[in-house]
């Protein structure tokens, strides 16, 4: 985890440094437009939400991607610097907390307990979450209904239905939206593909990997040809994010079928030396960024070939676009931000506009995906994207991946999550890693896991 | 009448300098212990966004830590780490105060060494486990030279074998503290009267004679006092394993310290059984170091 926080943070800064020079001079044209748009959402089944009071906005994030965003690409926001900004006469704060340790989250549970008593210019206004603890905020009354908040369902009908997925609590209310739909897949060194399967063709690979059981075969033969196929941690998500029940049932731990094959597929491939056991992000797991490294694929979202193979640094495969791109053995996503309104804010409306000019306007999505390589949270701007040749990327060869990276985020289902899947998934794959390297049986490693996931859920049982 | 009053008003400002000390210390270490016992009677965590407790449950939190049966592997596991930390650390630390503090041996640039064998006490703890962890990685320099000599076929796993995570541990504190104890020894050797050593010479007792019959003997008190805060410190051993092993304590938690299970509780502020746990450390700790220091003075007499 802590290897992923670093690199999101090197990641975060290497786009706010890349951005700061087209930063300044577009942004302070329209800045009365907007307001007036947004007073026109209010259907019949939504509320109108509470005239703005305040002057400051409060905004709670981990790192400077959304800052730059709204820097880039909000009409009226004015930069004042590096943590305040300016839309209109309100301030914007910026409270950055980076998510080590837990400290995002920490802060911000202190942050929304406390809203109630805080005055109003430190009162929450908009917050940032992820989606392995998205639920943890938007499963509470302290997260705004985007009805409350005048955005009808049919503002959002162009996004991707898993988006919403991870931010609609238990009642079935939709409380948060993003403009990012990280839907991932097999990335595949090409050279090792001509070797190992004799194409490198993005259709054909994909035939070879259509499965899992297609995937083992593929992975024995990768083997042979001295490749590793990846990380079993490469491959976890894309299990976990296809379970059928939820981690916690009923009070209970329970340990999903589909996670269960993962552990027997990653132990069977790791006892074939197919796939390794390297934590995701370490030096040890991204030696594959080079040709000696001989790793077959990763496993990623658009972010990830785009920020993570090195494609700046000589010599890497991502450098030479050495890299294709597939949906691979079944759908999942991986990562993404999402905007969620903090119940008691005063700007209700200022902070309705920001989600919907983020997150639904097509003219600043498409802005997005070009600019800063996101995957966005749009069926029509991916669909536009993946019809010319805009979409082409150098580090995939030339290979526009917006076709299949639109067909996964229909692909993917994501009814099983629960607001305890960060720290179940992360205690699963720490306690596995035993397993895979021969220091405890299986019933040893699930033993430890369980272990902890009651010490990190007192509220849980495992038995 | 005059002189008696001068005296109350010195004794005034005895008081008033221990104020600073006093307000310290109740702040920052008599509230906290007696909150931390307070504690530890209630079921008091988070679930998420939600505030369970504080209810009262006895002694339900000590039952709970006592009856799960890890406690005793914990506490195995840092005292085997503290212990491979400690025998080197305090058999290099002595040797090298011995030839410090020996006028025979006209040690040349002593200021240099005793900064230099100081120095990595001044890395942070946890930069040192990261240093240690990147150049032990599978694919770390220290594997690749192995295998370019020859040692190794194929890279060895250092993260992933009891022995090998528990030796880089102890390697690292000791490498952190011997230079500390070497000061604190050196400090205890230099008090110790040099007509000693002269009159043992002029008798004809060896070198190895007057470490074993003047200089350890003298030096108890001070050897006393660093086996047991040593022994605090090794209790305590979290920074290094929690950041070499991130915070898994594995393989299948062999190198997870007393701390770094206390540090577990603390992801849901589960403060009832943190606090129990605390409870049961300090217990622990000041039997400990009642015996260490028990053994140690009987002894003498």
């Amino acid at each position: 985890m802590k290897k992923r926080v670093i690199s999101f943070l090197a990641i975060a800064t290497m786009t706010a440094s890349m951005f700061a020079a087209c930063g300044g001079a577009d942004t302070a044209t329209e800045t009365t437009g907007t307001a007036s748009d947004a007073a026109e959402g209010g259907s019949s089944e939504v509320a109108t939400p509470a005239e703005d009071t305040g002057t400051v906005l409060n905004i709670q994030c981990w790192n400077e991607e959304f800052k730059s965003r709204v820097t880039d690409h909000y009409p009226g926001y004015e930069e004042v610097d590096a943590t305040h900004g300016k839309i209109g006469d309100v301030d914007v704060v910026w409270n950055i907390t980076p998510s080590d340790d837990n400290a995002y989250q920490n802060h911000l549970d202190e942050a929304l307990l406390n809203q109630e008593n805080a005055s109003a210019d430190d009162k929450v206004d908009i917050f940032l979450v992820e989606a392995d603890y998205a639920l943890k905020y938007v499963d509470q009354p302290y997260t705004m209904t985007m009805a409350d908040l005048g955005i009808s369902d049919s503002d959002l009908s162009d996004q991707y239905k898993y988006t919403q997925d991870i931010v609609t609590d238990s009642n079935g209310n939709l409380k948060g939206s993003s403009w990012q739909a990280c839907s991932a897949g097999l990335i595949y060194n090409r050279e090792a593909a001509k070797e190992v399967l004799g194409t490198d063709d993005p259709t054909e690979v994909q035939a070879a990997v259509a499965d899992w059981d297609k995937y083992n075969e593929t992975a024995a033969k990768v083997a042979d040809a001295g490749y590793t196929m990846c990380s079993v941690n490469d491959t976890y998500r894309v299990y976990s994010n296809n379970v059928s029940g939820k981690w916690v049932q009923d009070g209970k731990v329970v340990v999903d079928k589909n996670i269960d094959k993962w552990v027997d597929d990653s132990m069977a491939l790791v006892e074939s030396k197919a796939e390794d056991t390297d934590d995701l992000w370490g030096d040890d797991w991204g030696k594959g960024k080079l040709p000696e490294g001989k790793v077959f694929c990763y496993f990623g979202p658009a972010w990830f070939f785009n920020f993570s193979l090195d494609a700046d640094k000589e010599g890497t495969i991502a450098n030479k676009g050495g890299w294709g791109f597939c949906e691979g053995p079944q759908s999942y996503y991986w990562g993404g931000t999402w905007i969620c309104a903090a119940t008691g804010t005063d700007n209700p409306n200022l902070v309705k506009d920001i989600i919907l000019t983020m997150t639904t306007d097509k003219t600043v999505l498409k802005d997005i995906a070009q600019k800063d390589s996101d995957c966005v949270n749009s069926k029509s701007v991916l669909a536009e994207l993946a019809a010319d040749d805009s979409g082409n990327l150098d580090i995939l060869g030339g290979q526009n991946p917006y076709e299949q990276l639109a067909a996964g985020a229909e692909g993917i289902d994501l009814s099983n999550l629960s607001a305890y899947d960060q720290g179940c998934n992360e205690e699963f794959q720490n306690a596995m890693k035993n397993y895979f390297e021969g220091n405890a049986t299986k019933d040893e490693a699930l033993d430890m896991f369980k272990k902890a996931i009651v010490e990190k859920y007192p509220d849980v049982t495992a038995e | 009448m005059n002189k008696k009053s001068k005296v109350v008003r010195y004794n005034k400002w005895g008081y008033i300098f221990l104020i600073p000390f006093i307000v310290t210390y109740v702040v920052f270490q008599l509230v906290p212990l007696v909150s931390t016992v307070y504690n530890s009677f209630f079921e008091n965590y988070r679930s998420g966004l939600t505030q369970i407790g504080p209810n009262f449950v006895g002694l339900q939190n000590y039952v709970t830590i006592i009856q799960n049966g890890d406690l005793p592997t914990y506490f195995a596991n840092t005292m085997i780490m503290w212990v491979m930390c400690f025998v080197p650390q305090i058999i290099i630390s002595l040797l090298l105060g011995a030839w410090f503090t020996d006028p025979s041996l006209r040690l040349k640039c002593q200021q240099f060494f005793k900064t230099v064998i100081y120095l990595p006490n001044l890395i942070m703890a946890s930069a040192f486990a990261m240093l240690f962890f990147t150049l032990f990685a599978d694919s770390g320099p220290i594997n690749s030279m192995l295998m370019q000599i020859g040692v190794l076929d194929e890279a060895y796993k250092f993260m992933s074998n009891v022995w090998s995570v528990r030796t880089l541990i102890a390697t690292m504190n000791c490498l952190m503290w011997f230079g500390n104890t070497t000061i604190l020894l050196m400090a205890g050797m230099m008090g110790i009267d040099t007509s000693l050593f002269e009159a043992a010479q002029v008798d004809g007792a060896t070198a190895t004679q007057i470490f074993y019959r003047i200089t350890l003997p003298l030096l108890k008190p001070i050897l006393v006092y660093v086996m047991i805060t040593s022994l605090i410190g090794g209790l305590q051993l979290f920074d290094v394993p929690q950041i070499l092993t991130n915070g898994t304590g594995d393989p299948m938690r062999s190198s997870m310290t007393l701390i770094m299970y206390l540090n577990k509780h603390l992801y849901s502020k589960n403060f009832g059984l943190g606090g129990a746990l605390s409870v049961i450390l300090f217990i622990v700790t000041g039997i400990l170091s009642l015996i260490v220091y028990k053994i140690t003075v009987k002894e003498e007499d």
